[in-house]
């Protein structure tokens, strides 16, 4: 039998000293009319080795692209380490340390992740992580409604938001009669302005959310931006990519006081990125705050021999001592990927990190130079980028995309799904996996691909 | 000692970071970083000696018996690990089209088709992240139902004192206010009590069957009678699940909606505290409201449904559809499980509990409802020998830790006083059970004989008892250099 180890004599001892003649007597307790049949939809067994050969054939299926999509989720070299240890039954197998004396390994790992994080984003303290980058802005939102001094249930939102942040955060909030605000982003830079934010002035707002680089990769003025969440009386809510806080001003840092909370993905900190999960949300913010966050967090105390030791803190806030009083009904954290962060983050250092992510945004650079000498095809927007940009190309996105992927190339992610007027629009990333060879058969397949459009344009298009 | 401790100034593990940087001339020099961040500065083997050492200091499943009740810490298979994590899998990005996954949503497709078999339930959606997200999917698809009725006055959940905390916590999350109601001395919901507060204000019912007391409630159908003839819809916490798969569907119960805890029934790593997978499954009449995306087929293509598809939907819980890698991973147990293989999870289940409570109490200890049969885990209450030696529950755990045990759950739930809650699943041999039982022995003799060998427990572990008070009050979560 499948994982289960009794032979026929165990089943007729274990029975015997229960006083039950088999295991159906176990069940009698369950009305007899409730009892299922024999679950006809579900295939039969199969051994190791045949599911093995069937997910082979299912990989070999969906094969590899080039890919040149980033919107949120990021292709970088994950180093061999990070996995194998990350993998290891001691860290795959355990569960929550609540025995903390038991845990010891999950727990410090868990600080130094923690720690790590507080040094990445300027920011006094962190949580042991929350589900993904999305929900983790949702936590944000609550914990800044529950912060807020004013007492108001309004937060304002970027339009240069992810949008599938947007849509998580909205779904999560509106039954606790939260309003997100949209505030509008400049159509010529890509981010959002302060002329923009001037019909709430002296408006009552728990928060402002600040993407730091924004979902079209541009670079939000993120100084000002905060001074002003500050001057009207909100808290400033960071949404930022780890990686590229090797590089870019820490939210701690973002005008004259920092922003409050800051929350994120953590997948190009050595996840993969796998269809869409499992990923890790982070979250930081200031000391002054730290009993408002939601998720497990880990402190170091001593033993009774006075020894350094780790264990859960904080709990009074979590669901399983305050239940519906609790901060969020969250209970578990991304513990794997946490550990694949913290492993990626110690093994690449500040120096590592910096590195990919210049290489990262050079890799970028050069291809939005390259496609932009395509005839008609040039960026959206004006403002500087980080390591994703805005092209549009002059042609219906989706039918560029199914183009180029037809050559193996995953080309961008069509913007007009989400933005009605931009459906020429494709948003394209390069990360430091990429080589100039792989820049080039992009662009010669975009050239080609356009210009063939250009001379035999789509049904649609012709007059 | 930290891996900050391991740092020195210049050293780094040169082959895993790109040789050429590139400049960040274009980059307005106000919106850059003036000093690095304080990461470790290691070696490669630095880096690999550290995190092994550390993962040495944990108990797994890999390495103790855990019988963490609630929690089904069963074997996890590694052929799940590696099949989930094959390459093509791993580098697919999670916004690049349908036709470039066919092989992953298949895949997908047949786990929700398998999870609506074993439950009886007619949609699944595989969107939430964990347990408590799907808790959540599950509140706000009850309140989208009565909303999209207009029927809005219906402002209260109503949840068994017995339940998760997760329940009244998430009910909160949805907007409802939390009526609790008590449970009899049998473990069952308190009937009188439950139809005192059913009435036009009720929402629905959060109920976890087998409870979290180790018993079946019995009187099952009667509940699901008052809450529905109420007008209220009635919600089944799976995080018992594996008490009963094979053997009773959720659906046939009568339940509304039901979330799924992946990694306790299906397998899936706990991961030292996640991921985890939490999939809602629903009755026709939830169907809309479901959470987005989930796989539809059309004519043998596989593809999300979206918002177009799902304008009631009650939203998106991530911001790509879900944690793919553990819904992979339980695929993969589910085929080499396979439908002969289902039942027999509750059956070993039921009677590895069954064996192991009877042979506690041969042995002495008090078990919290002694007539009533244990579903997969049962209860054991030390209040008896706290009261006569002073030893704890937790103290009891901690020495259990020193025999090579993981402890039971303590504490939970909190019905029952110096209570463990015992779970040993199915994947545990005879001998392995018989082991636990002679070390539980052992330490309740330890107890009488001389208890604070006990109340100083563990000894033999790498950290003594830690000092959880000083840890709240004297905060430090993160390392600064003396």
């Amino acid at each position: 039998m499948p994982f289960i180890p009794h032979t026929q004599e165990d089943v007729a001892a274990m029975l015997n000293s229960i006083g039950a003649k088999s295991i159906e007597d176990l069940f009698d307790e369950i009305p007899a009319g409730l009892k299922c049949g024999g679950l006809e939809a579900v295939p039969a067994g199969e051994p190791e080795m045949a599911v093995t050969r069937l997910m082979h054939e299912r990989a070999a299926q969906d094969g590899f692209y080039l890919n040149f999509i980033g919107a949120g989720a990021y292709e970088h070299h994950i180093p061999a380490a990070v996995w194998q240890i990350v993998t290891r039954g001691e860290f795959y197998s355990a569960y929550t340390p609540y025995q903390a004396e038991a845990s010891q390994g999950t727990l410090q790992l868990i600080y130094e992740y923690q720690t790590m994080m507080t040094r990445l984003t300027g920011l006094d303290v962190s949580n042991a992580s929350l589900y993904d980058g999305a929900s983790g802005l949702s936590e944000a939102v609550l914990m800044a409604v529950r912060a807020a001094k004013n007492g108001s249930r309004r937060v304002l939102v970027p339009g240069s938001l992810h949008p599938r942040y947007r849509a998580v955060t909205e779904a999560v909030v509106k039954n606790q009669n939260i309003e997100l605000v949209e505030i509008a982003f400049d159509p010529a830079s890509g981010t959002t302005l302060l002329d923009a934010l001037k019909p709430f002035e002296g408006q009552p707002a728990a928060g402002l959310v600040i993407a730091q680089p924004n979902f079209f990769g541009a670079l939000e003025a993120v100084d000002p931006l905060t001074d002003w969440a500050h001057r009207n009386g909100m808290l400033a809510v960071a949404v930022v990519n780890p990686m590229s806080l090797a590089l870019l001003k820490p939210p701690g840092q973002w005008g004259s006081a920092g922003a409050d909370i800051c929350v994120g993905d953590g997948q190009p900190l050595g996840v993969p990125m796998a269809s869409g999960g499992p990923y890790f949300g982070f979250m930081t913010c200031k000391q002054a705050l730290a009993r408002q966050m939601p998720g497990r967090i880990v402190g170091r105390t001593v033993d009774r021999d006075g020894k350094s030791g780790f264990v859960l803190t904080l709990q009074a806030r979590e669901q399983h001592i305050r239940r519906a009083k609790a901060t969020s009904n969250i209970c578990s954290n991304q513990g794997l990927l946490v550990a694949a962060a913290t492993i990626h983050m110690a093994l690449l250092g500040a120096e590592g990190l910096k590195r990919v992510a210049l290489a990262s945004h050079a890799n970028t650079r050069a291809l939005v130079e390259k496609l932009c000498a395509i005839p008609g095809v040039s960026r959206a927007f004006g403002a500087p980028f980080f390591h994703e940009a805005v092209l549009r190309v002059g042609s219906e996105a989706g039918e560029v995309l199914r183009a180029l992927r037809a050559q193996g190339i995953l080309g961008g992610y069509a913007l007009g799904r989400d933005y009605p007027g931009m459906e020429d629009a494709i948003l394209v990333c390069a990360t430091e996996t990429k080589t100039d060879g792989d820049l080039d058969r992009y662009t010669q397949q975009l050239e080609r691909i356009l210009s063939r459009r250009r001379e035999a344009p789509p049904c649609a298009y012709k007059s | 000692m930290l891996i900050f401790e391991h740092s020195h100034t210049g050293r780094r593990a040169q082959a895993q970071a790109p040789q050429q940087a590139g400049a960040a001339g274009d980059l307005p020099a106000a919106l850059l970083r003036r000093e690095a961040p304080g990461l470790p500065e290691t070696s490669e083997l630095d880096v690999v000696r550290h995190y092994t050492r550390l993962s040495q200091k944990n108990f797994s499943i890999d390495t103790q018996f855990y019988p963490l009740g609630s929690c089904t810490m069963k074997y996890n298979p590694r052929a799940c690990n590696s099949l989930a994590m094959l390459p093509q899998f791993l580098s697919r990005h999670p916004l690049a089209d349908a036709d470039t996954g066919q092989g992953f949503l298949a895949s997908m497709h047949e786990l929700q088709e398998m999870l609506k078999e074993v439950t009886g339930m007619a949609g699944v959606s595989l969107a939430p992240m964990a347990g408590a997200q799907g808790e959540f999917a599950g509140v706000a698809m009850i309140r989208a139902y009565h909303d999209a009725r207009g029927d809005s006055e219906r402002s209260e959940i109503i949840v068994p004192d017995a339940a998760h905390g997760t329940n009244p916590a998430t009910a909160t999350m949805c907007g409802y206010t939390v009526r609790e109601i008590p449970t009899d001395r049998q473990g069952n919901v308190d009937m009188e009590a439950l139809k005192a507060v059913v009435g036009p204000k009720t929402a629905g019912l959060m109920l976890t069957n087998p409870s979290t007391l180790g018993v079946f409630e019995k009187t099952i159908v009667a509940i699901q009678r008052i809450v529905h003839e109420a007008g209220g819809l009635t919600y089944y916490d799976g995080a018992n699940l594996n008490a009963i798969l094979g053997r009773v569907r959720p659906g046939d119960m009568g339940f509304d909606v039901i979330h799924m805890n992946l990694h306790k029934t299906f397998s899936t790593p706990h991961g030292g505290g996640g991921p985890g997978a939490g999939p809602v499954g629903v009755s026709e009449r939830l169907r809309p409201f479901m959470p987005i995306p989930y796989v539809v087929e059309d004519k043998g293509f596989y593809r999300w449904a979206e918002e177009a598809d799902c304008p009631q939907s009650i939203g998106r819980m991530s911001a790509f559809g879900g944690n793919m890698g553990v819904l992979m991973r339980a695929y993969v147990y589910a085929r080499m499980l396979g439908r002969e293989g289902m039942h027999r999870v509750a059956d070993y289940a039921a009677l590895n509990a069954n064996y192991l409570a009877v042979e506690l109490a041969k042995a002495g200890f008090e078990l919290a409802f002694p007539e009533r049969r244990a579903s997969h885990e049962f209860i054991v209450t030390l209040k008896k020998l706290k009261d006569e030696t002073g030893v704890s529950a937790m103290d009891f755990a901690k020495r259990l830790l020193d025999y090579g045990y993981h402890a039971p759950t303590t504490y939970f739930p909190l019905l029952v006083p110096e209570c463990l809650l015992v779970e040993p699943t199915e994947t545990e041999s005879k001998e392995t059970l018989d082991g636990f039982v002679a070390a539980m022995k052992a330490v309740k003799q330890e107890a009488e004989a001389d208890a604070e060998l006990v109340k100083s427990a563990p000894h033999t572990l790498p950290a003594k008892r830690l000092d959880d008070v000083k840890a709240a009050r004297e905060l430090d979560l993160a390392w600064k250099p003396a």
